[in-house]
């Protein structure tokens, strides 16, 4: 293709672009650099943008005074739980659905995707009652489960769709050798499968860390993990920007790290395989 | 050429999601039905028996009920109509040649790996706080009085901050159709001198319609649940208060788990009509 354009063309369009991007992350931009000032700078007027003294004691105070420690385990716990949870059961349903189809391979797909739809505030209650009567109340143990639960479609559908490109003759070259089905799977299938699972597993685990009704609704004290933090700053703490964006900062920026790399994984997985 | 014996095996394989699954959709979904029928205040008595339709009638004749729905509709449309328009010219604009496209891919993504209840936050007191928010320096520095957003213009403020977390969404699925479309076609319209808005509205639109669609789709479904954003800015006062969120107060914070269950049952049959149609898209998808 290469169209050919004029550089002026080409330097308008990158202007244009940038200062759209800068605009659209300035938020997260802005969240940032407070999270460097005193408190009387975040709230200065005018507001000061670079020429503050930077500083580190947001970061500590919170560190020392919220036991974001605890948040953050639990935030890695549950989304790292929940993620390596839904693959153990995921992986075997995607790779019959992929390689041993059935005539109803395709309705089972959908029907998992249905259970995606289900809002979750009407099964609130049925949960939080079961979740009291099971001790899974403000448990990390319940919290893996309910999001490996509402996250498994999706796992499985990306998955699926990943397992699809894997060219089937040479599974059918492995069999006539003799190949069995452990075999099969251990050897031939799982190495090709890598790639796929493991962007599976970053977006799964990016959605698990950001999920905000579960985790709401169903930790106080012991499991709450870092969406439940954050909540907790809504006031008056809210008030002191500059620690409240140092707790954003921590809370995001990991998954702001992870999400670059998942940039294509995204489309796959959250429009399951519809768009490419 | 699968053997009986890899049959059974896949059909093995397969179980595990099913049942758990299935599991997590019938025993929530049941135990919804069976509250929706009853009197069920656990803090006032508990079960008190069954009690007919009238939790569905209570929750469709409450006063409350008619500007939820409401709320939501504006929220769901007004997010809706903001994230696919400027997805659409953002992602046009992506699609161009230019210097450093992969950081402004970059910048323009990453408000959807905030967590809602940071972006929830940030947006509440850091760009709308009445006094010390940048919008208030903004408009002081303008002369004009400071707004107090999330009291006064507390949907437009509810809709904006929704609509920043869900654009990038929007168009990296819309710039990812955009790369997708075949640039002959293009070229060759540009060549017989098509001007631009011709090019846009009778080769591009149409290219991009499916995946309009679906983003349509998907975003409704989840901004029907739209929970944290409003959690922790409104707590559901100044007329944000959504259909999810009113359900929300009625199951837990007014313990009146009947009501609730009736206006969950509600909200399921609502997901689920949209449910239906973004079913077909993929399931289309699947046969080819």
């Amino acid at each position: 293709m290469a169209r050919s354009v004029s550089s002026r063309r080409k330097l308008i369009n990158t202007g244009f672009a940038w200062a759209i991007g800068l605009l659209i992350f300035f938020p997260i931009l802005w969240t940032i650099l407070t999270s460097f000032k005193t408190e009387a700078q975040a709230i200065a007027s005018p507001p000061i943008f670079l020429g503050f003294d930077w500083t580190l004691e947001n970061y500590s105070i919170v560190m020392e005074r919220s036991n974001y420690a605890r948040f953050l385990w639990n935030s890695i716990l549950i989304a790292g739980g929940s993620t390596i949870l839904g693959l153990i059961v995921a992986v075997p349903a995607a790779w019959s659905m992929a390689f041993v189809p059935s005539r109803r391979t395709k309705d089972i797909l959908l029907w998992m995707l249905s259970t995606k739809m289900l809002p979750a505030v009407g099964v609130l209650y049925p949960i939080y009652l079961l979740f009291i009567q099971l001790g899974l109340l403000d448990s990390r143990a319940g919290l893996v489960i309910v999001m490996m639960l509402i996250n498994l479609p999706i796992i499985v559908w990306m998955l699926y769709t990943y397992f699809r490109e894997i060219p089937v003759e040479i599974l059918e070259a492995a069999r006539m050798d003799g190949a069995t089905l452990r075999e099969e799977v251990l050897y031939i299938l799982t190495p090709m499968a890598i790639p796929g699972i493991a962007s599976t597993m970053l977006l799964n685990f990016i959605l698990a860390w950001n999920e905000a009704f579960w985790t709401l609704n169903l930790t106080a004290v012991n499991a709450a993990p870092l969406t439940a933090f954050i909540a907790s700053y809504s006031s008056p703490e809210g008030l002191f920007f500059a620690k409240l964006s140092a707790a954003s900062t921590m809370a995001i920026a990991p998954i702001l790290i992870l999400g670059w790399f998942s940039q294509k994984q995204l489309v796959r997985g959250l429009t399951f395989g519809a768009v490419k | 050429m699968a053997t009986k014996a890899s049959r059974s095996a896949a059909r093995l394989m397969m179980a595990p999601a099913v049942v758990l699954l299935l599991g997590w959709m019938l025993v929530p979904l049941i135990m919804t039905l069976w509250f929706s029928f009853r009197t069920y205040l656990p803090l006032r008595g508990g079960d008190k028996g069954w009690t007919g339709f009238d939790n569905y009638v209570r929750f469709v004749t409450s006063s409350a009920f008619w500007p939820a729905v409401q709320t939501t509709l504006i929220i769901v449309l007004g997010v809706l109509v903001i994230t696919v328009c400027l997805g659409i010219l953002l992602a046009l604009l992506l699609d161009q040649p230019m210097w450093g496209q992969g950081v402004v891919r970059i910048l323009v993504i990453a408000p959807f790996f905030v967590m809602p209840t940071v972006s929830a936050l940030v947006w509440k007191n850091m760009f709308m706080d009445p006094v010390n928010g940048l919008f208030a320096h903004l408009w002081r520095f303008f002369g004009a009085d400071p707004v107090s957003w999330l009291s006064d213009a507390a949907m437009p403020s509810i809709i904006m901050i929704v609509s920043w977390q869900w654009l990038p969404f929007a168009t990296l699925i819309l710039l990812t159709a955009i790369q997708s479309l075949d640039s002959e076609q293009l070229e060759a319209a540009e060549m017989d001198g098509a001007p631009h808005l011709k090019r846009f509205f009778y080769i591009i639109l149409p290219h991009l319609s499916r995946a309009i669609t679906i983003v349509i789709l998907i975003q409704t479904i989840f901004l029907l649940a739209v929970f944290a954003e409003i959690f922790v800015t409104t707590g559901g006062a100044f007329g944000t208060r959504t259909l999810s969120y009113l359900i929300f107060q009625r199951v837990l914070e007014s313990q009146n788990v009947g009501l609730g269950s009736a206006g969950g049952v509600y909200a399921i049959i609502l997901a689920n009509i949209v449910a239906i149609f973004l079913m077909r898209i993929v399931g289309k998808n699947l046969d080819n």
